[in-house]
Order: C-alpha cells, then structure tokens, then sequence
C-alpha cells in the first residue's frame, strides 16, 4: 500500500479518503508556534466531485490513491456512456456521465482528454485545455461592432453555449478555453 | 525588492530605537549548542564540528530560539537585554513559516507577563508607525467565548462534536492539547487581532513548560500570544525559574518526545546550572520579525518579505 507523507502533500496529489480517491486542490501548512503543526487541504472527490476540507496532523501518512491519468480518444456516446480508445493498447473504456462532468460540453469525436482511471474505470474526464469548435447558432444582425465590448452568446456544435464578439457569425469556427468557458479567438484552418 | 529591503532596514532602526531608549541592551549570543530545547512541538536542525577542541567531531543544534543563552546572561546579572537573532526550527514551511526567520527576543528583570503586555504593544505600534487599541483575553475565556467550551473542563467528546460542528474534519488527534491546537488554529486564530492587537493569556499549564504556574491557579501558566490580523506574531512567559522544576519538565518533554517517536535531546546543563545559581525573576518575550513585517508590507505570505525564502536560499 502506497502512502504520502503530509510533507509530500500538493495540489494534484490523489489520497484514498473513506474508501474514495480523492485529489488535492489546496494545501497549507499551519502551525501554532508552540503547538501541533496541521496540514489545511482542500480536496475533491473524484467519485462525487464533492469538495471537502480536511486537516491532517503533520508527519502522519495517507493512504495514495491507485489511479493512473491517460490520454485516452473519445470515439462516440450512445446516450448513456461516453467511449474513449487507449490508441496504445487499443483498450476501451466506458465513462459515464458522472465521470464527465463538464468535458461533455467540449469534447468531440477524436479529441483526446486526459482521463484518470480508478480500478481502471475512468472516474473523472477533462477536455484539452483549448478547443476548436463551429458556431451553429448566433444572432446574425448584431454586426459592425468590433469594439470588443458587450459580446452576444453562440451555440456550438457541442451544444456548449459561449460568449462571442459582436462580429463572430454562424459557421465560423473559434477556439475556447474549457477550463473558464471563455472564447479566445476566431480559428484559422 | 528595493522597498522590502528598506522596510527592513527601517523595521529594525525601529525595534533597536524603541529598546534602546528603554535601556534594554543589545545582546549576542551562539547559534550553535550542543543543547536543544526539549519541546516536542520545535524541531531543531543539527550540525556538526570537527576541529580543534572537538577532534572527533561534536553534534551541534541550531538555536530554535535564544532564550536559554539569553536567561545565563541574565542569571549572570546583565540586566535587561535583547537580542535580534536567526533562528532554525525543522519540518516548517508555509505561507507564515520559514526553517528559518528572523525573531526579536527580549527579557525585562521585575516584570510580570502583564508589564510585558503593555511594552510588547507599545514596541509593535511603534514599528507598524500605527495606534491600534490593545485587547486582553484569557484563553479559558476566549474558548467559552468563541466556542462555548471550557478548555481545561470540557470531556473530549464535547471536543469532537464541537470539531464537527465547525465543519473541521480530522482524525488521530491523542491528547486534549492537540485537539486545542487544532481550535486554535483554524476556528480562533484567523478572527483574533482584527483592528486591534489582541493578547492571549494564562494558557493551559501543558503548553508553557518554560512559564511559572499562575500562583491562584496551577492548571494555568503565565504565559501569553500577542495576535494581529490573525497572525500569532509573539509569544512571552513570566519565566520560571526554579531550577529543579525546570529539569523535571524538561524530561517529562523528552518522555514526550519518545513516545511520539522523536528523539530525546540533551539538556541545557548550562542553562539549568544557571537557573540554580539564580535567574532574576523576570518575563521574556519573542516576536516573530519577519511576521511583523509581513503585516506592515500587507504581505501575504513570509517569502514575498524575505529576501530569500526555502525555495531559493
């Protein structure tokens, strides 16, 4: 059995808590001068991506959580689970809508996202940082501002709803930043 | 980087004006000991010297404070004094430590832990160059006060409820000090000193092993925390002086110490042969500089205050 050390505790770090995996989000050290130091760590868990605060005496040891982060292809859904392709292995796997989280509202067919796997079941999946997807629905008299200001919302292909520049239009395709939801540019391709 | 360094400079040209002018002198004593604090909450940093007088080599600790050189020179009648040192402490670092930082410790013979309050708080609104009102408490009452619960009385099942009740989830915590602790520093600490500096006193007598008891009541010890903006930035004792006592609590430390799975440490056998000798009746403080500073800068952590931190030194 694995285990960290409170010293090795950082953002990113995977502890099994209750039976769960769980992944550390903040950590801080605090410690009354002439007292018990505490380690303050705010993880989420993986399985219900619930985020709890927990304290740790310091120099105590914990449980590592056995999960492995892939980059894995998303092949398809079939309207209850969403099918990822290991291109080394060629080994599927099924993620359910748990596991996806957010990532539905940016992923399409062959965009590859780093999926961590628990008992080699994907219990959380991430879209790539920046995607490129087509503006299907935007209105289209809203034109001639480019001042950057105000902005207008725009469905894309996903179904993911973003805000847009007023010159943005049906059709075009533009790069997002799935991490804050946000449009960053007009794509060139 | 050129303001923190005169902010310094200027933090210290403060501390030494204020003391000074009180007729505290400033003092100097070794970082290095062959003795440590016995502790169990301060990890000291080791050494070594090989050389003449030690041709095998002899094991050093560097100084976690210098208090114990400190209290000889006092024992030796110097009067009152300050030192401002660097000082070691193992296995810290964070947003408020350092293993590392820099403290200002001084020592006022024919003070009581009250008297010292009040210069503590003159000498902290003279470097932040502010006037913020000064707050007592007693740490029974702060307890009853901020979480309903008599520290010394209530049973430790009223400590885990209360714990739960806070939203603190944690476990393996042994003894009622730990679980104190744990108050402390995550429910009490962070409201405590706001607009206002605000002192902790009369502390568990468990928590101050270098602090007399309070003559009306053995389970409390004169010993005190200054805190500002939920910072602890001072901690000072109406210091014991017994002797005989001092050596008892000092291997009941180390008892401590191996049942928690620490080393035992060797006494100050000068300190304690000092004490027997006699040590002034007197109350001594150490306040965290770079803390100080930190507050003054509105810095958030230590390393935007240092010039060099852990992670570049």
């Amino acid at each position: 059995m694995a285990t960290y050390s409170t010293n090795e505790f950082r953002g990113g770090l995977k502890l099994l808590l209750d039976g769960d995996p769980c992944v550390i989000i903040e950590n801080e050290f605090v410690k009354p001068g002439k007292g018990q130091a505490f380690n303050r760590v705010k993880l989420r868990n993986l399985k219900t991506g619930r985020v709890l605060e927990k304290t740790f005496k310091s120099g105590e040891s914990v449980e590592a959580a056995d999960v492995m982060d892939r980059d894995l292809q998303y092949l398809y859904n079939d309207g209850e689970y969403w099918y990822f392709m290991d291109n080394e292995s060629f080994e599927q796997y099924q993620a359910d809508a748990h596991a996806m989280g957010d990532a539905v509202k940016w992923i399409k067919d062959q965009d590859v996202c780093n999926v961590t796997l628990w008992n080699n079941q994907p219990i959380l999946v991430e879209a790539p940082n920046f995607v490129v997807l087509e503006i299907t629905d935007t209105d289209p008299g809203l034109k001639g501002d480019t001042s950057g200001g105000g902005g207008k919302p725009a469905t894309l292909e996903t179904g993911a709803v973003v805000r847009v520049p007023l010159f943005v239009q049906i059709g075009e395709k533009i790069k997002v930043d799935t991490r804050k939801g946000e449009y960053i540019s007009r794509a060139k391709d | 980087m050129a303001h923190r360094l005169r902010a310094r400079a200027e933090l210290l040209r403060r501390v030494r004006s204020f003391l000074d002018a009180r007729g505290v002198m400033e003092v100097c004593t070794p970082v290095l000991s062959r003795a440590a604090g016995t502790d169990p909450a301060i990890e000291p940093l080791q050494t070594r010297y090989t050389g003449p007088e030690h041709p095998r080599g002899v094991d050093l600790y560097l100084q976690t404070s210098p208090e114990f050189p400190m209290k000889r020179l006092l024992a030796e009648g110097s009067g009152p004094i300050y030192q401002l040192a660097q000082v070691f402490r193992d296995g810290e670092y964070g947003p408020r430590h350092n293993p590392e930082f820099s403290m200002l410790e001084w020592y006022r013979p024919g003070f009581d832990h009250h008297q010292l309050m009040g210069e503590v708080a003159d000498l902290v609104n003279h470097c932040l160059e502010e006037q913020w009102d000064v707050e007592k408490i007693a740490y029974v009452d702060l307890f009853l006060e901020h979480l309903g619960f008599h520290p010394l009385d209530a049973d430790l099942a009223t400590l885990r409820a209360v714990a739960r009740e806070q939203g603190l989830l944690v476990e393996n915590l042994a003894d009622r000090d730990q679980w104190l602790d744990l108050f402390m520093s995550m429910v009490i600490e962070p409201r405590l000193g706001r607009n206002r500096l605000t002192f902790v006193y009369d502390y568990p007598a468990s928590q101050a092993s270098l602090a007399r008891l309070n003559p009306r009541n053995s389970r409390l010890a004169s010993r005190f925390e200054l805190y500002f903006r939920g910072v602890e930035l001072a901690n000072g004792f109406h210091e014991l002086t017994d002797a005989a006592e001092q050596r008892r609590r000092f291997e009941e430390e180390n008892r401590q110490r191996e049942r928690k799975g620490q080393r035992r440490l060797p006494l100050d056998e000068n300190l304690l042969a000092a004490m027997d000798a006699g040590l002034p009746d007197c109350a001594g403080v150490a306040l965290g500089l770079d803390r100080l500073l930190m507050l003054k800068l509105n810095a958030s952590c230590l390393d935007d205050v240092l010039s060099f931190s852990l992670k570049n030194a």
